[in-house]
């Protein structure tokens, strides 16, 4: 995933001047105008709609209990899911750049998989794991009174199979880079293994861990396919605001639709424009 | 009295050995616990589950599943899905490229912001994307009046889901080509204009080639998005059977008319054409490499 790769200013393509000015001016035109019509305009409907009724019934409609529930429910799952995938996802990118053994590369690929697995398909993969009417799904209930399909638990396990490659991806690379003198430098100044990877490996990797950990939490606020199928429609139960929204759309009520949606954009939108920061600043300290 | 203090020596010995064991293969057992505990847990989260499929789209043999997926609503739902994908990459392959070029190449105002924007699609939730369209296209969209004049129909037909499909699959060709254009020397393109080369020659015969990998990855990213879409289409298309209803529709009507084989034989059909299409793109560039 390149989502990560943000754009440098470099001075040889800046002062590089490849045709005709009003080449230029026509190929800059096409490109914004395609942006503007694929994606700025979308998000600004969406905006314009939320609060055509004013900040009072935005807010009416966000603090309804099954809309609140629903937001809730989506924020902490999907912390839940950050937390497990962050540390998963950062013992993974350790495992698979330090060691080797028997296998490496399969479980390199199969890592991968869920980018190429549609969401859905992802979802119908756990009901049919872990349903009611399945072994598995049926021993856990009776043994333990768990429900993984329809409670908070699939909504789990979903977000954790979509966003796994994600913190991988991001640490493997800078893992990869890192100078193992200093390393050895502490274990020779008796430093144990744990201290060593806390104090000198962990610092340099903070940075693609959070920010994996932030893609992970943003891309799994909007998820909508494997949750409408592991988790169905339930409000107060297993509803997240995706499900939510799409209910409101499906029975016409457009300003609670649109006042859920727009929290749901804004934060995905602060999330993103955090890690973009965050990727910047790193920069500038390093160039 | 004896006996106890000989059991007592005996254990502590065995301790002390024990304890020198682990002292001597610390760094090995960690390493096996590591890996372990790591390969443990992607065989639970992913491989089980995709196992799981397998076994369910089979389970009443595999004559069964190819008969459930001889339907024509099946035939119908994945050449929608086929086609709409097609598109969708075509389009973004010709805007996608002027994006990126731009992006690289080019300084203007509000470059950093809309930089940023580039990526929303990948965090807004497509029910969201297809409700922004139906707010546009619908039966009382802003755009309502423009689109009856022009007599097309957006919402609930194939236009609209070729929308929402190229708003959820935006980011991907953008993402991958800006990376390769960056590492692209612009040396090369002085020197064939330097030849006399004019500015559409200079990025065919030069720039393109160059830019050939980060191009495969981003339509194959963008075609395995574009498959496996459900959110967005869901929501502007409507999933009229046999009409608006592309794969992944069918299989959410089949789930829940509870035919079970159908659906999983049709999930297990889609997961497959999208892995083959990652997979050999990613066997292409091994082999060229």
């Amino acid at each position: 995933m390149s989502l990560q790769t943000t754009i440098e200013s470099s001075n040889t393509n800046s002062t590089y001047q490849p045709s005709l000015p009003w080449g230029r001016w026509s190929i800059r035109f096409v490109a914004l105008s395609y942006l503007l019509v694929m994606l700025i305009i979308p998000l600004l409907v969406i905006l314009q709609d939320g609060f055509s009724k004013g900040l009072a019934e935005f807010w009416r409609q966000i603090s309804l209990p099954m809309a609140w529930h629903a937001l809730q429910l989506t924020l902490w799952t999907s912390a839940v899911m950050t937390i497990i995938n962050t540390i998963m996802g950062t013992l993974t990118a350790f495992v698979l750049v330090r060691y080797d053994f028997p296998g490496k590369r399969l479980l390199n690929g199969i890592i991968d998989l869920p980018l190429a697995i549609p969401t859905l398909v992802t979802g119908v993969m756990l009901v049919i794991l872990f349903g009611p009417q399945q072994a598995l799904g049926a021993w856990l209930k009776d043994q333990f009174n768990f429900s993984v399909i329809f409670a908070p638990p699939g909504i789990i396990l979903a977000l954790l199979f979509l966003t796994f490659p994600f913190v991988v991806r991001s640490v493997q690379p800078v893992l990869m880079e890192l100078d193992r003198v200093q390393e050895h430098a502490a274990a020779t100044l008796g430093a144990g293994a744990w201290t060593i990877f806390r104090r000198i490996v962990l610092p340099p990797l903070s940075l693609p861990v959070i920010t994996g950990a932030l893609l992970s939490f943003a891309r799994a606020i909007g998820e909508f396919g494997s949750i409408v199928i592991v988790a169905g429609n339930i409000p107060f139960v297993s509803q997240t605001a995706a499900v939510y929204v799409f209910g409101e759309v499906e029975s016409e009520n457009r300003l609670g639709a649109s006042a859920v949606s727009i929290v749901m954009v804004a934060i995905a939108f602060g999330l993103l424009m955090f890690a973009d920061y965050l990727r910047q600043r790193s920069k500038g300290r390093t160039a | 009295m004896s006996v106890s203090s000989s059991s007592r020596t005996a254990q502590l010995q065995i301790q002390s050995s024990l304890l020198a064991w682990l002292d001597r293969n610390k760094s090995k057992l960690g390493k096996w616990t590591l890996i372990g505990l790591v390969v443990a847990y992607v065989a639970f989260l992913i491989v089980t589950p995709i196992s799981a499929l397998v076994v369910g789209a089979f389970q009443k043999g595999i004559g069964a599943s190819i008969a459930s997926l001889n339907d024509p609503d099946v035939f119908v739902a994945f050449w929608n899905t086929l086609w709409i994908s097609l598109v969708v990459v075509i389009i973004h392959t010709v805007f996608g490229t002027v994006v990126a070029w731009i992006f690289v190449r080019h300084r203007f105002p509000g470059r950093n912001l809309i930089n940023g924007l580039i990526d929303m699609p990948f965090a807004v939730s497509p029910v969201v994307a297809g409700y922004m369209l139906l707010l546009l296209f619908g039966r009382n969209g802003m755009l309502a009046p423009v689109i009856d004049a022009l007599g097309i129909r957006v919402a609930f037909a194939m236009p609209g889901m070729v929308l929402a499909t190229l708003f959820v699959t935006l980011p991907f060709m953008i993402r991958e080509l800006i990376p390769v254009m960056e590492a692209f020397n612009t040396q090369q393109e002085k020197a064939a204009a330097t030849l006399g080369a004019n500015g559409w020659q200079t990025f065919w015969r030069v720039t393109f080639p160059a830019l050939r990998w980060g191009m495969i990855y981003g339509i194959t990213l963008t075609f395995a998005r574009a498959l496996g879409e459900f959110g967005a289409v869901l929501v502007i298309g409507g999933g009229v059977q046999g009409h608006t209803e592309t794969a992944t529709l069918f299989i959410y009507r089949a789930l829940d008319e509870r035919q079970y084989i159908g659906a999983y034989s049709a999930a297990l059909a889609l997961g497959l054409f999208s892995l083959i299409l990652v997979l050999g793109s990613d066997w292409l560039r091994q082999r060229e490499h």
